[in-house]
């Protein structure tokens, strides 16, 4: 008997060390990976609601969010190796040129 | 202490500890694998919720293929952990981002610690559910309520698709007039 709270204060969590780890990392794969656990929190919250209120639709839309993810990780990627492909690093701090 | 509790509380320990070392590791080979178990220990917890369709996704889609292809992209450029990185940031900045992060977690569990859903239990010992989130149940939903999100997901699919192709592809070197081969990509840079 887990109540639903509890996966609540886990989803929090992990969105903490998400932003931490968006925050503090220097490598933009590592950074990139950061940004994909805060997805992954937001999606266990979802479900704990969509638990709490015995309703289905919380699982459609993390199934929609997991498809988006899967696209934004594709294009993301690609972005990526193109990045590195002009600049030879990756480097967060090296990209700099749009920065006022 | 029952069977269900005790699940809980390793697998959000296991979620937990893989996310730390995913963000704390050098190697991104490494920390890609501490994220693959930071989502199976995340899925243990989908189970538990009930979401038994979306358990098995998380597992296949994200941990075997999406994090497969961030160590694809990995090693294609052949990182490990040793190139240049630079002077390591200032510690008062490193302190300030960590006490940022640290305050924005706590604010977020206060807010949901107030959410009105203490009552609910979960667990697949005891409250087990076959019907709740199985495929079933989630397809009915999908393909009647959610039927045009899901047809436009397939054409977003599509277009990160050619987007990545697109982005990825290598320019091909252009022959100018005077025989002299340039790269168009890299026509803009300043070094």
């Amino acid at each position: 008997m887990v109540p639903v709270s509890a996966y609540l204060i886990l989803a929090v969590v992990l969105f903490g060390i998400g932003t931490v780890g968006v925050l503090i990392s220097r490598n933009m794969i590592v950074l990139f990976m950061a940004v994909e656990l805060m997805l992954n929190a937001a999606n266990m919250a979802l479900i704990a609601f969509s638990r709490a209120l015995n309703l289905v639709d919380g699982h459609v839309i993390v199934f929609l969010v997991l498809t988006i993810a899967a696209a934004e990780a594709a294009v993301g990627l690609a972005l990526i190796v193109m990045v590195y492909r002009n600049r030879e690093t990756v480097n967060i701090d090296r990209f700099s040129l749009m920065k006022w | 202490m029952n069977l269900d509790l005790i699940i809980f509380v390793i697998s959000a320990a296991v979620a937990v500890f893989g996310a730390t070392l995913m963000i704390a590791q050098r190697n991104p080979v490494a920390s890609v694998l501490y994220m693959i178990l930071s989502l199976v220990a995340q899925a243990v917890c989908y189970l538990q919720l009930g979401a038994l369709f979306l358990g098995a996704i998380l597992v296949v889609v994200y941990a075997g293929a999406i994090m497969v292809l961030f160590l694809f992209v990995i090693m294609l450029l052949n990182l490990r952990g040793k190139e240049d990185m630079g002077p390591p940031a200032p510690v008062v900045s490193q302190f300030t981002k960590l006490v940022f992060g640290i305050l924005l977690t706590l604010e977020l569990a206060f807010i949901v610690k107030a959410a009105p859903f203490g009552g609910s239990s979960t667990g697949i010992v005891d409250e087990r559910s076959y019907s709740f989130g199985s495929v079933k149940a989630v397809a009915e939903t999908l393909f009647t309520d959610y039927l045009y999100p899901f047809e436009l997901t397939g054409v977003l699919l599509l277009i990160a698709v050619v987007g990545a192709v697109v982005i990825a592809k290598k320019h091909r070197q252009v022959e100018s007039s005077d025989g002299r081969s340039e790269t168009p990509g890299r026509a803009g840079e300043e070094e």
